[in-house]
C-alpha cells in the first residue's frame, strides 16, 4: 500500500495477540513469523477454562485453578458467563435455571452475579478470563502485552459485542478489533493455502452457533452472508443429559439432588465426559461417584443421537437462510470448514455433510482454529500479513422506531462493515429542544419483536418553530459491529451533542469506575495468588520432608541437626495459614536450608546402593 | 458505542489543502476524485459520491467483474485494518472512507438500487413511493389475484394452485421488465445531452416503480402462500 507508515511514539514496536474468548474454554494465540501458535500456560495446558471462582474477601482466580475449585465452591465458580453477556434478565431467564449463580438486585439492563459477597457483572467475569489469558501471553512471550484482538460469535449483537469490548479493557487490554468466530477460523485455513473459491464455516461451540458463508480470492476474505444462534450450543447437549441422570439419580438414590450444587456439578462432569467419549466409542457409561454414592448408566451413541437430534436440526435453518442471503445453492459451496467442539459429534458432521454435499475440513483442531485466526487478524493488524484483508458483515439488520412501533431499517443484514446510512430529523412541537432516536436491532417489522439497542438523545437543539430544525444523523457501524452515531444541525452546519443510553450493558463512566476499583483489586488478587504459590510450594517441602524422615539417613543425623529441621518444619506449619507470602517463603528457604545435610546424606545412601547393586 | 465525530467538519469539495502537508493540489487536470494527497500519500477526508469513489463514468449499465475488482482494491487501500497504527485522524478517514466505499458497492452492484441512486442524484423524488397505486396494465389481473389471497385466508386452499399460477406470471414479468431497465440503462448510456438523459431517467422511474409493485405482490403470496402451508 502507498501510505506511509509513521510510528507514533514506539506504538508500532507492539505485539498484538488474538484471543478466542470462548464459552467453555478460552486460548490466546500469536503468530511466531508466520504460523499461528497457541500460548500454552504456564502448566502446559492450551486451553484455559472460562471460569471464574470468588472467594468470600472477594479475590478471584481464573481458568484452571477456578475449574479444582467448581465443585467445592458452585455457587460462587461462575461458568458459561459468555452467555450472559450484553444481556438483560428477560433474556436469560431460562440461562440461569441451568447454572448455579444467585442474581443480585437491580439486573434488569445489565445482570449481575451475587458471588463473593459482591454483584459482578459478565464482563468484569470475561476480564478475568481475559487477564490470565493477558498473563499467560505475558509469561511465554516475556513482553507486556496490552492490545489484542478478540473474537465474538458472528452472531453477538451490538450489546453483546460492547460488552466483549468492555471486558478486554477492564483487563487492561486495548481491544483493537472484534472479529467473528467463523471468519477468523477461515483466516486460519487460507494462511498457508492459497485457497480461492466458495467456503462455509460451520460454528458449533459451547454456546453458540454460527455460520458464515465467504468468498476467497487473491487474499480477500470477503463475507457473503452470516446466520446463527446465539443461544444454541455444547451446553443445551449437556442440559439434555443432564436431566437423564439427574432424574434417574433421584429415583435410584431416592433423592433428588436439586439444590445440591455440589452434586450436580459432580454429575455435570461426568455427563460431559461421557458425551466426549461418545464422539469416539459407539457405547459409553456415564459414570458419578458422589461421597461414596454410586451412579452409573450406559448410553450408546444411538440413543445419543436420539436425544441430541433436534438441537442438530437447529442448526440446519441458519445455513439454509445463509445460502439464500448469499444467493448460492449448497452445490457451490467448495469448502466446509468445522469449528467448535461440537463439531466432534459424529451426527453434527454428517448433517453438514448431507446439506453442503461436501465433506467438511477438520485438519486443524477445532478448539484452536479460531484462536490462531485471530493470531492471524492480530498481524494484519500491526502489519506483519499484508496481502490478506478480511472483509465481514453485520449479523442483523439496524433500524429506528418510527410511527406506530414499526420499526425503519437503515443497514440491511450482511451488509458489508463499515457500513453506514444517513436519516433527518426535526422537530415536531415549536421551541422543541430534544429529540430521541431509538435504534433497534432484528429482522422483525415491530419494535417489540426487535431488540432495542438504545436510545440516542439529540439534546440542546435551538428552541424553532416546528419543523424548522433538521438534524442529519449518521449511523455508522464500523468494523466491529459496533454502532457509532453522529449528528449535525444541517442549518448551522454545527456538530450536534448526543447522548447515548443503551438498553443493555454498562455505561462508559461504569466501566471507568470498575476499572478504578479493579485495580486496586488486583493487587490483593495478586497477593492472593502469591500465597496459594507458596502454600503449594510449602506442601511440596512438607510432603518431601515427611518421607525423609522414615529414611534411614535421618538417624545418620546428629541430634542438633535433627532439631534444627524439627524447629523449621514447626516454623513452617506455623506460618503456613498466614496471608502472607513472604513469611512462608521464608519458611520453606530455612527448612530447605536445615534439611540439606539430610537431603546429601539421603542422596549418598541411593548411590551406595546403586553401586552395590550394580557388582563390578 | 463511542461518537466519532465523524462530521466534525464538513467533508466534501471545498476540502482542498491536504490536511497533513498543506499542499494545495494541482487545480488541473482535475482529478475525479483523490483519496489520498498526491504529495504525502495522506488519506485525505472522504467525499460520499460512489461514482467518483470507484472513478466510475456516470453510467447505468456496469460490468460487475470490474466493479468487484475495483472493490477489492480500493478496500485494501481504505480499510481499517491497514490504519490501526496511523495517526487518530487518518484513521477516521478510514474508517469513513470505508463505509463509503462499501455502502457504494453495495448499491452500484444492484441494478435497481444503482438505478435509484442516480435518479436521486439527478434530482428526482424517490421518497413517495405510491406502490399501493396499481398501474392500469395490471388492473384486472390484479384484482382477480386478490380475489384468490381472500380466499386463501379464508381458508380455501383451492385457490393454492391460481396463486401459484398467478405468481409465475408476475415473476415472469419481474423478468421482462428487468430486460427492459438494461435497455434503458444502454440508451441512458449512449445519450450525451443532458435532456434526452432526463427523459430517459424519468421512463426508468416510472420502470422502477411498476418493477416496486409486482415485487411487493409476488412477495404478500409467497407470504400468504407460506402462512396457510402451501
Amino acid at each position: 500500500m502507498g501510505t506511509f507508515q509513521i510510528d507514533f511514539g514506539g506504538s508500532a514496536k507492539k505485539r498484538i495477540v488474538g484471543i478466542d474468548l470462548g464459552t467453555t474454554n478460552s486460548l490466546v494465540a500469536w503468530l511466531d513469523g508466520m504460523t499461528p501458535k497457541v500460548i500454552p500456560t504456564p502448566e502446559g495446558d492450551r486451553l484455559v477454562p472460562s471460569i471464574v471462582s470468588y472467594s468470600a474477601d472477594g479475590t478471584r482466580v481464573a481458568g484452571e485453578a477456578a475449574r479444582a475449585l467448581q465443585i467445592e465452591r458452585p455457587e460462587n465458580t461462575v461458568y458459561s458467563v459468555k452467555r450472559l453477556m450484553g444481556r438483560g434478565l428477560e433474556d436469560v431467564r431460562d440461562d440461569l435455571k441451568m447454572l448455579p449463580f444467585r442474581i443480585a438486585e437491580g439486573s434488569e439492563s445489565v445482570i449481575r452475579l451475587d458471588v463473593g459477597g459482591k454483584p459482578v457483572t459478565p464482563p468484569e467475569v470475561s476480564a478475568q478470563i481475559l487477564l490470565e489469558l493477558k498473563r499467560n501471553a505475558e509469561a511465554h512471550l516475556g513482553e507486556d502485552i496490552s492490545q489484542a484482538v478478540i473474537t465474538v460469535p458472528a452472531y453477538f449483537n451490538d450489546a453483546q459485542r460492547q460488552a466483549t469490548k468492555d471486558a478486554g479493557r477492564l483487563a487492561g487490554l486495548e481491544v483493537l478489533r472484534l472479529v467473528n468466530e467463523p471468519t477468523a477460523a477461515s483466516l486460519a485455513y487460507g494462511l498457508d493455502k492459497r485457497k480461492e473459491g466458495i467456503v462455509a464455516v460451520y460454528d458449533l461451540g459451547g454456546g453458540t452457533f454460527d455460520i458464515s458463508i465467504l468468498r476467497l480470492q487473491e487474499g480477500i476474505f470477503e463475507v457473503l452472508a452470516t446466520n446463527g444462534d446465539t443461544h444454541l450450543g455444547g451446553d443445551d447437549i449437556d442440559e439434555r443429559l443432564m436431566a437423564i441422570a439427574l432424574e434417574d439419580i433421584a429415583s435410584e438414590w431416592g433423592e433428588s439432588l436439586s439444590g445440591n450444587l455440589e452434586a450436580i456439578q459432580t454429575v455435570r462432569r461426568a455427563v460431559i465426559e461421557a458425551k466426549h467419549q461418545l464422539s469416539t466409542l459407539p457405547k459409553v457409561t456415564i459414570s458419578v461417584d458422589y461421597r461414596g454414592r454410586v451412579y452409573q448408566r450406559e448410553l450408546t451413541r444411538e440413543l445419543f443421537e436420539q436425544l441430541i437430534q433436534d438441537i442438530v436440526e437447529r442448526t440446519l435453518q441458519p445455513c439454509r437462510e445463509a445460502l439464500r442471503d448469499a444467493n448460492l445453492t449448497p452445490e457451490q459451496i467448495d469448502e466446509v470448514v468445522l469449528v467448535g467442539g461440537s463439531t466432534r459429534i459424529p451426527l453434527v458432521r454428517k448433517a453438514v455433510e448431507a446439506l453442503f454435499k461436501a465433506k467438511p475440513h477438520t485438519e486443524l483442531n477445532p478448539d484452536e482454529v479460531v484462536a490462531l485466526g485471530a493470531a492471524v487478524q492480530a498481524a494484519i493488524l500491526s502489519g506483519d500479513v499484508e496481502d490478506q484483508l478480511l472483509l465481514d458483515v453485520t449479523p442483523l439488520s439496524l433500524g429506528i422506531e418510527t410511527m406506530g412501533g414499526v420499526v425503519s431499517k437503515l443497514i440491511h443484514r450482511n451488509s458489508t462493515i463499515p457500513a453506514s446510512a444517513t436519516e433527518t430529523f426535526t422537530t415536531s412541537v415549536d421551541g422543541q429542544k430534544n429529540v430521541l432516536i431509538h435504534v433497534l436491532q432484528g429482522e422483525r417489522e415491530l419494535v417489540r419483536d426487535c431488540r432495542s439497542l438504545a436510545r440516542f438523545d439529540l439534546k440542546d437543539i435551538d428552541p424553532l418553530p416546528a419543523g424548522m430544525t433538521r438534524i442529519e444523523v449518521r449511523f455508522l457501524i464500523d468494523a466491529n459491529g459496533i454502532l457509532n452515531v453522529t449528528a449535525r444541525d444541517l442549518r448551522t452546519g454545527k456538530e450536534q451533542s448526543v447522548e447515548v443510553k443503551p438498553s443493555y450493558g454498562l455505561t462508559d463512566e461504569q466501566v471507568e469506575t470498575m476499572i478504578r476499583e479493579s485495580f486496586e483489586k488486583a493487587e490483593e488478587d495478586f497477593a492472593a495468588r502469591q500465597v496459594r504459590e507458596a502454600r503449594v510450594e510449602a506442601d511440596n517441602i512438607l510432603a518431601a520432608v515427611e518421607k525423609a524422615r522414615a529414611n534411614p539417613a535421618w538417624l545418620d543425623l546428629s541430634d542438633t541437626e535433627r532439631a534444627a529441621v524439627d524447629e523449621a518444619l514447626n516454623g513452617l506449619q506455623m506460618v503456613y495459614h498466614a496471608e502472607d507470602h513472604h513469611l512462608i517463603l521464608g519458611q520453606i528457604e530455612k527448612l530447605d536450608a536445615a534439611t540439606r545435610t539430610l537431603a546429601e546424606s539421603m542422596m549418598n545412601t541411593a548411590v551406595r546402593q546403586a553401586l552395590k547393586g550394580t557388582k563390578i | 458505542m463511542n461518537e466519532l465525530n465523524i462530521l466534525g467538519e464538513p467533508a466534501g469539495g471545498e476540502h482542498h489543502h491536504c490536511w497533513r502537508c498543506g499542499h494545495d493540489p494541482a487545480p488541473e487536470p482535475a482529478e475525479p476524485l483523490s483519496l489520498f494527497c498526491q504529495f504525502c500519500n495522506t488519506l485525505q477526508p472522504p467525499v460520499p459520491d460512489y461514482y467518483a469513489f470507484f472513478n466510475l463514468p456516470r453510467e447505468l449499465a456496469l460490468d460487475l467483474a470490474e466493479l468487484q475488482r475495483k472493490f477489492y482494491a480500493l478496500s485494501r487501500l481504505l480499510h481499517p485494518d491497514r490504519y490501526t497504527r496511523a495517526a487518530e485522524r487518518e484513521r477516521k478517514y478510514s474508517l469513513e472512507a470505508t463505509a463509503i466505499l462499501n455502502d457504494g458497492y453495495r448499491v452500484l452492484r444492484d441494478p435497481v438500487e444503482r438505478a435509484e441512486y442516480v435518479l436521486k442524484e439527478a434530482g428526482f423524488d424517490l421518497g413517495e413511493q405510491r406502490s399501493r397505486d396499481v398501474p392500469p396494465e395490471l388492473l384486472e389481473e390484479v384484482f382477480e389475484l386478490n380475489m384468490a389471497l381472500d380466499e386463501l385466508k379464508s381458508g380455501d386452499q383451492s385457490a393454492v394452485p391460481q396463486l401459484v399460477e398467478s405468481r409465475a406470471s408476475f415473476q415472469q414479468m419481474l423478468g421482462e421488465i428487468d430486460g427492459e431497465l438494461a435497455g434503458q440503462f444502454r440508451r441512458h448510456d449512449h445519450s450525451e445531452a443532458r435532456e434526452a438523459r432526463h427523459t430517459i431517467l424519468e421512463q426508468i422511474r416510472k420502470i422502477l416503480n411498476r418493477r416496486r409493485y409486482i415485487r411487493n405482490l409476488v412477495s404478500e403470496v409467497d407470504r400468504q402462500l407460506t402462512a396457510h402451508g402451501a
